[in-house]
């Protein structure tokens, strides 16, 4: 079990909250009445098929997509007010690795509101970013360029870059999507140590097979909240067809996975 | 002031030639200088004089505008202008050394944000502002309607409205970025040039060079309009230094910029701000047509050299003051030379040099690191070879073969499935740094140096074939078969692990000595 999260402060509000959430692209809902309050402490799967609005969920909670309807509170209050305790890690391929930064720059753009509008970035900063490299086993790597890192190292970057905020809930979009086996157990490590630092991280999380593995909590999510709750009351093979539908090859998979898991 | 360029001659002379002229403007931009040593009757817009048979004040180039023939300007000529020493040079280098700067570092963000062509839409789009701006001035007071500051207003607002355009064709329907950059661009060009015809046709005569907007004409820039030209670009260069990091964020990454709560919205309209204001501070200089070169050439080149932002900035800033250097001194010694072309090419003859020779992504550059890559490879292979070779020798049971028994070409050549020819190659390279010595024509054996080498060479390979095997999971990210030795990349206890299979694999490695006695007193290569 987890240890007991700390408690960083006295406010009791969870760290997200939801109520009510709507999201249309275009005339069409995407999700639709979506309920969700997020534990503390806890590693949250957001699990779903393809096009179920798993990203949409989180980008319009972040208020990076328009909310048809609902009410999204980090900590009991408007992520305006919150947003230096939300850290938020991107789909890899929404950026360009061509771009004329090394891995140092790019974990220095985390630390970018904190400096502020127009202030320089000093070397403080550069300590701090090189401390979060160091954390996902990137320090050697920290001057180069970023077209020539792996793939799974640029996702590493992509953790470093929202580590180096100390937030205490993180929003993670898909950041086990084509990685190498170091980099998807250098991300479950950091996922345990910042559940042990009583942090919260919900996650994107495409393979079935290493929910129970891998997170306490998880959402069913297909354009409605299915189910959601502990991984072992709520992932079960019942829920997974609601969500997934009649896709047997695939339920036989996670029901394998679900009966290791609970050995 | 002195120095009217070709443009202004020739819509002068009205509608009549207005067609002709515009065609052979064309010809004029692309062939920049050298056409303007043609004779006067392949240039027939060079009859007009009216403004040249002036006696002109300007001591230096202007006297050589009576004249059709193309002159090199005197030393003193040379010395006057590139040391600045006469005022109206001194002005006019000035503002658009300045204007290359501002241009180099709004052209370095615009290209990463990768919208290099609506450069191209603003400058287009502010033609239509130019002539309104000018027909809404002269009808307020004739003779007033080339103001500049006017006329840079509504150069601004016409490409601020071009821009706009192109967002919004893109935003509200399905027409691609591409298409509606074309739909704007075109359109509002044409209407520019639909205005210009009407205002050629006006009776005041007070439109002459205004055509210097579209091709640009430094030369006949005054006080005045450097003074203006000056403080744009020194706002934008001052803008662009405090929003460096701002800037840089939203170019790379604009949803976590959103996510961080920074106002992309604004950032980028400042940022598109600053490229208007570069645009239509360069129409004077470089004209419209060329205008969105001197936004992107300089990053572009700037690319070449360096990986890191920064220094991406700066490099394009010096080399778009270089061009723009370059293009109004030359237009200065040269009376006939357009600028704005100058100005261009100058720009493109550093993008050339920047594209073989760039230190970080010159084709050159490439290319050398490639071969070297090759050649490592293929000297690897070579040890290697040798090494199986001499291995293959040893009878089992018997003792091994000396190392550095002779080993023919034709055995390596049939070795593996290499051509003769780059075989022939990696020897004479493995001769040169003393691997390989020659025993006779073609005959060749291990230097005390090439043992170690072709040991280590069929060790790290081995070893990195038993690692791909054992760990098939984490191996790709972690095999640098490049690496001189395993040891660089992976730690100690994975390489003692795989030492013993290695040992039980191939029992006549000895397991754990990578490298451990220098070359001279070391037993032989495989006892």
């Amino acid at each position: 079990m987890p240890p007991e999260p700390i408690a960083a402060d006295a406010s009791p509000a969870p760290p997200l909250s939801i109520h009510d959430m709507t999201v249309a692209y275009q005339r069409k809902p995407v999700i639709w009445d979506i309920d969700y309050l997020a534990p503390r402490g806890k590693l949250v799967a957001i699990v779903g098929p393809n096009g179920a609005g798993k990203s949409t969920l989180i980008n319009a909670a972040l208020e990076l997509i328009p909310r048809a309807s609902g009410r999204v509170r980090f900590f009991g209050e408007a992520y305006r007010r919150q947003r230096h305790r939300v850290g938020y890690v991107p789909q890899r391929e929404s950026v360009d690795w061509d771009f004329p930064v090394n891995a140092l720059d790019v974990v220095v753009m985390g630390l970018y509101r904190k400096i502020g509008w127009c202030l320089p970035v000093l070397r403080r900063h550069r300590k701090a970013a090189l401390v979060a490299l160091e954390r996902v086993g990137m320090a050697d790597y920290a001057h180069r360029q970023i077209r020539r890192l792996s793939g799974g190292q640029q996702q590493r970057v992509f953790l470093a870059r929202a580590l180096v905020q100390d937030a205490d809930l993180y929003l993670m979009d898909e950041p086990f999507t084509g990685v190498d086996a170091a980099t998807e157990r250098a991300i479950v490590e950091i996922l345990r140590e910042l559940r042990s630092q009583g942090k919260t991280a919900l996650v994107v999380h495409h393979d079935l097979q290493t929910v129970t593995e891998y997170f306490d909590e998880v959402m069913l999510l297909n354009m409605r909240l299915v189910a959601t709750g502990p991984v072992d009351e709520v992932f079960t093979t019942e829920n997974l067809r609601k969500t997934y539908g009649g896709r047997l090859m695939l339920l036989d998979h996670a029901g394998h996975a679900i009966a290791k898991g609970g050995s | 002031m002195g120095f009217p360029a070709r443009v202004g001659r020739a819509t002068r002379d009205g509608r009549h030639t207005s067609r002709r002229s515009v065609a052979q403007l064309w010809l004029s931009t692309l062939l920049v200088a050298w056409t303007a040593s043609a004779t006067p009757a392949q240039q027939p817009v060079n009859h007009d004089h009216t403004r040249a048979s002036q006696p002109s004040s300007e001591p230096s180039g202007a006297s050589s505008l009576a004249d059709n023939r193309f002159a090199w300007p005197s030393m003193s000529d040379i010395k006057r202008v590139l040391w600045m020493q006469d005022y109206n040079t001194r002005i006019v280098l000035w503002g658009t050394t300045t204007l290359g700067l501002a241009a180099g570092i709004a052209g370095t963000f615009l290209l990463l944000r990768k919208r290099s062509l609506l450069g191209d839409v603003v400058g287009h789009a502010s033609l239509p502002g130019v002539a309104i701006a000018f027909l809404v001035m002269e009808s307020g007071q004739p003779g007033n309607g080339k103001w500049l500051p006017g006329l840079l207003l509504g150069a601004s607002i016409a490409g601020v409205a071009g821009m706009a355009s192109t967002v919004a064709i893109r935003s509200l329907t399905r027409i691609k970025e591409d298409a509606a950059l074309a739909i704007t661009l075109g359109s509002f060009y044409g209407l520019g040039i639909v205005l210009f015809t009407i205002i050629q046709d006006l009776p005041t005569g007070s439109q002459a060079g205004l055509a210097n907007f579209i091709y640009g004409s430094a030369a006949s820039i005054n006080q005045g309009d450097v003074g203006l030209i000056w403080r744009v670009a020194i706002v934008a260069i001052l803008a662009a230094g405090l929003l460096f990091k701002e800037f840089g964020l939203l170019c790379f990454d604009e949803r976590f910029a959103a996510s961080q709560g920074w106002p992309v919205v604004l950032i980028d309209l400042i940022l598109m701000g600053l490229v208007v204001a570069v645009c239509v501070i360069g129409l004077r200089s470089v004209g419209l047509l060329l205008v969105v070169a001197l936004l992107i050439i300089p990053a572009a080149a700037a690319r070449f050299w360096t990986d890191k932002l920064s220094r991406m900035t700066l490099c394009a800033a010096a080399i778009g003051v270089i061009s723009c250097y370059v293009g109004a001194a030359s237009s200065a010694l040269f009376s006939r030379l357009a600028a704005g072309a100058v100005i261009v090419l100058a720009g493109s003859a550093l993008f050339c040099v920047s594209l073989f020779v760039g230190t970080r992504r010159g084709v050159l550059v490439q290319w050398y690191t490639r071969r070297q890559l090759n050649r490592r490879i293929a000297a690897q292979h070579l040890l290697l070879a040798f090494f199986e070779i001499i291995e293959s020798r040893a009878i089992p049971g018997s003792p091994l073969p000396s190392a550095d028994s002779a080993v023919k070409f034709d055995e390596l050549l049939s070795r593996r499935s290499w051509p003769a020819s780059r075989l022939l190659d990696s020897v004479r390279i493995a001769l040169a740094t003393a691997v390989l010595e020659s025993l006779s024509d073609r005959v060749y054996r291990l230097t005390a140096l090439g043992q170690v080498a072709a040991r280590r060479a069929a060790r790290n390979y081995r070893l990195w074939e038993l690692y791909l095997l054992e760990h098939a999971d984490v191996a790709p990210a972690q095999v640098d078969r490049d690496a001189e030795q395993i040891e660089h990349v992976l730690d100690r206890t994975t390489i003692a692990e795989l030492d013993v299979l290695l040992f039980k694999k191939y029992p006549q490695m000895d397991p754990g000595q990578p490298d451990p006695a220098p070359p001279g007193n070391r037993p032989g290569l495989l006892s």
